[in-house]
């Protein structure tokens, strides 16, 4: 296929929507938690920060236990990732491991922090002329502020956006598709802050240079649709203009929403800014316009907590570190037949094993399901080769294949088969009929290629580092034996200069002469 | 007929000093093979194997001194791969050599350390950082895990740990399959 002239499709991104293969139509049950206005909970007894929100390394506490923190402070640093901030003032009461929100289940790194409820906040350095800011400059104060996208990668909005802007971006996609059934948290940002979006998207258009924005949202989002419109006709706003996308799930993946915006497929292996296109989350887009216009950190986020296992569902802005339980109180509590907690939608979700795990920036949705919910646990049966999966697969696999090569450890061949293209959007999972847990072996797989590419760049490391040492001892022994030489021959020559003298004295004396002095050379003087 | 004879043998010789040419031009000068059987093997550098490294070894191997199931951090797989590589059959790993065990790593318990540097001279990939009567450390990353550091330890103050991946090097383990994992549930 060959692709369109840029300029044709920076002008045809949003005009028409097309498809994407595959995909499920889900009941949505959002309705549950869009009812009341969003609140912000009372501030918890102790928030836990995790040190790990990002893809990418664990940041550097930047605090000590016992030292007061304000609100907005930076307590995490990591240098290619984003920074962490103190979401309320008070003091850091440990710096411990504790469960974190991680599918890992495992415990990580966290600041504790004991909200003193003064609620002061950190001097905040906004960027008062960002119209006319440079892109680096705006680029900075995103990374400053700690933003990260906020659809649930977490992947550091300052990174993506450098890229984007080294690659001649022309429009930016805010994604507002929220296709995963239960979560709401971007639709009610949407309703109720329409303005900051608007703003976010003209900071990020800015700080990527590039000329046109489109906000993608769901068909049966009207009252978002109208919230938005109507900020961009009071914000001086050319060229932002808001599509309405037919909801199939995983439309809000990236690259499917890609697919249907502008008909094109990004490259396998490859990213959105490949043909010009970078897409961003509304929420992250909101975040963006409050840390470049308020100098505000990233410290708190929509969250759904929802699900037939909650008293009554509804929306939050949570301060990252509050734990998830204190949000469930605050939403009157579990029902008596709740069984699950899953952070996350019910399809790509993770389950939790405590709810005194923190909200962090990743966590969109609080999901409890009850016992009704979770399908009886059936026992995996083999593949019959119906091919279902592969017709619900929108990244366009072969997911019965791919899972029979990782299972039988052919690394080579899975990916091969385009395992790094899987999305793990749960949809094989979803209709598979003998019921194998595709997802969990995708995940699997990747984690193990990623697990062996790592291993032989340690090996490679060792390799290097033994050969570098053999020829560091090699050179010492050498140069230890040259010096032996040379000391041996220095002794050589020293006998034989006394042997010299020794004989030319014999000589004088022979000759019955007196002998004035001899020179160092060993000739005997002639005077 | 003579021109024929002339042609042949002329080519012959033509080619002949060509071929001659190429081998001095492009001589290698090191075993290819053992490049490749050094290639399979896990650099650990712990001598399991009874010789001082795994380059050592794979010269070995390709010597037809040392055989293929000598390696313990290799394990299994790893004599897989050598048996490939050079087109024998495989064989379980040879106990005298030691047993496939999960990787480890060091760890030095600096409130013991005396500061000796023995560590540092036996380590083969040079891991371990410090200077004398002053504290050493282990820099991770770089440890293979050949465990060589532990006997020349005066104190015993090196402790083995297992690298156990956190996050953000977690990754999902394998599904369990079957009836087990209805079971489980």
């Amino acid at each position: 296929m060959t692709l369109p002239p840029q300029i044709d499709l920076a002008h045809d991104v949003g005009k028409r929507t097309h498809h994407f293969h595959g995909g499920l139509r889900l009941r949505h049950n959002k309705k549950v938690s869009c009812q009341d206005p969003v609140e912000r909970p009372p501030l918890p007894e102790l928030l836990v920060v995790p040190l790990l929100q990002h893809a990418g390394d664990v940041a550097e506490p930047l605090v000590r236990i016992g030292d007061r923190v304000l609100k907005g402070q930076q307590i995490g640093h990591c240098q290619p990732c984003a920074a962490i901030h103190a979401p309320v003032s008070g003091s850091v009461e440990a710096i411990e491991e504790r469960p974190m929100s991680h599918p890992s289940g495992q415990a990580g790194p966290c600041v504790v922090i004991r909200p003193d409820g003064m609620e002061q906040w950190a001097k905040l350095k906004p960027l008062g002329d960002w119209l006319n800011a440079g892109s680096d400059c705006l680029i900075e104060q995103i990374q400053n502020c700690g933003i990260a996208g906020l659809g649930g990668a977490v992947f550091p909005t300052h990174a993506k956006t450098r890229d984007g802007r080294d690659r001649n971006t022309h429009t930016l996609i805010l994604n507002g598709v929220e296709c995963e059934p239960y979560i709401s948290c971007d639709e009610m940002l949407m309703r109720e802050q329409p303005g900051k979006i608007i703003l976010g998207a003209r900071i990020l258009r800015r700080a990527l240079g590039a000329e046109k924005v489109v906000i993608a949202i769901e068909d049966q989002m009207g009252a978002v649709q109208k919230a938005l419109t109507g900020s961009t006709e009071f914000a001086d706003s050319k060229n932002i203009s808001v599509v309405k996308v037919p909801t199939i799930y995983p439309e809000g993946g990236e690259r499917q929403l890609i697919q249907v915006l502008t008909g094109l497929e990004v490259p396998a292996g490859g990213r959105p800014s490949d043909i010009g296109l970078v897409c961003q989350n509304v929420a992250t887009a909101a975040a963006v316009a409050e840390a470049v216009a308020e100098g505000k950190p990233l410290i708190e986020r929509y969250v759904t907590v929802t699900g037939n296992g909650i008293e009554r569902p509804r929306n939050f802005l949570a301060l990252f570190g509050t734990p998830i339980s204190h949000l469930v109180d605050c939403c009157g509590g579990y029902t008596s037949d709740v069984a699950r907690l899953v952070v996350g939608g019910p399809m790509m979700g993770y389950p939790l094993e405590s709810d005194s795990a923190p909200v962090v920036k990743a966590s969109n949705c609080v999901l409890a399901l009850t016992r009704q919910d979770i399908a009886a646990p059936q026992a995996e049966m083999p593949c019959i080769r119906c091919g279902e999966c592969a017709r619900v697969c929108p990244a366009m696999l072969l997911p019965q294949q791919l899972h029979l090569q990782i299972r039988n450890g052919l690394w080579k061949t899975a990916q091969e088969y385009g395992l790094s293209a899987c999305i793990e959007c749960g949809c094989c999972d979803f209709v598979c009929p003998s019921h194998i847990p595709l997802v969990d072996w995708f995940r699997f797989g990747k984690g193990e290629v990623r697990r062996l590419a790592l291993e032989s760049e340690a090996t490679e490391l060792a390799r290097k580092r033994f050969e570098d040492r053999e020829a560091r001892l090699l050179k010492i022994k050498q140069e230890r034996a040259e010096k032996m030489t040379r000391r041996k021959q220095l002794l050589k020559d020293k006998a034989m200069q006394q042997d010299r003298i020794r004989a030319s004295i014999q000589r004088a004396e022979n000759k019955g002469r007196t002998i004035t002095r001899e020179s160092p050379g060993g000739k005997p003087d002639d005077a | 007929m003579l021109i024929s004879i002339l042609i042949i043998s002329g080519l012959g010789i033509a080619f002949g000093l060509g071929l001659g040419w190429a081998a001095q031009r492009f001589r290698v000068d090191s075993d290819p093979v053992v490049e490749k059987i050094d290639a399979l093997l896990p650099q650990t550098q712990c001598g399991q194997c009874g010789y001082p490294g795994c380059r050592p070894y794979a010269e070995a191997i390709s010597r037809e001194e040392a055989d293929i199931n000598q390696c313990p951090p290799g394990g299994d797989a790893g004599i897989r791969a050598l048996a490939d590589l050079l087109g024998r059959e495989p064989k379980p790993l040879n106990p005298e050599n030691g047993e496939e065990t999960p990787k480890t790593v060091v760890l030095i318990d600096e409130s013991r350390c005396i500061g000796c540097t023995l560590c540092i001279q036996a380590c083969p990939v040079d891991a371990i950082v410090g200077a004398a009567k002053l504290m050493h450390t282990v820099i991770l990353s770089e440890c293979t895990g050949c465990n060589l550091c532990l006997p020349p330890c005066p104190v015993d103050c090196i402790d083995i740990v297992e690298a156990e991946p956190k996050p953000p090097r977690w990754h999902r383990p394998r599904p369990q399959t079957g009836l087990d994992r209805l079971l489980v549930q």
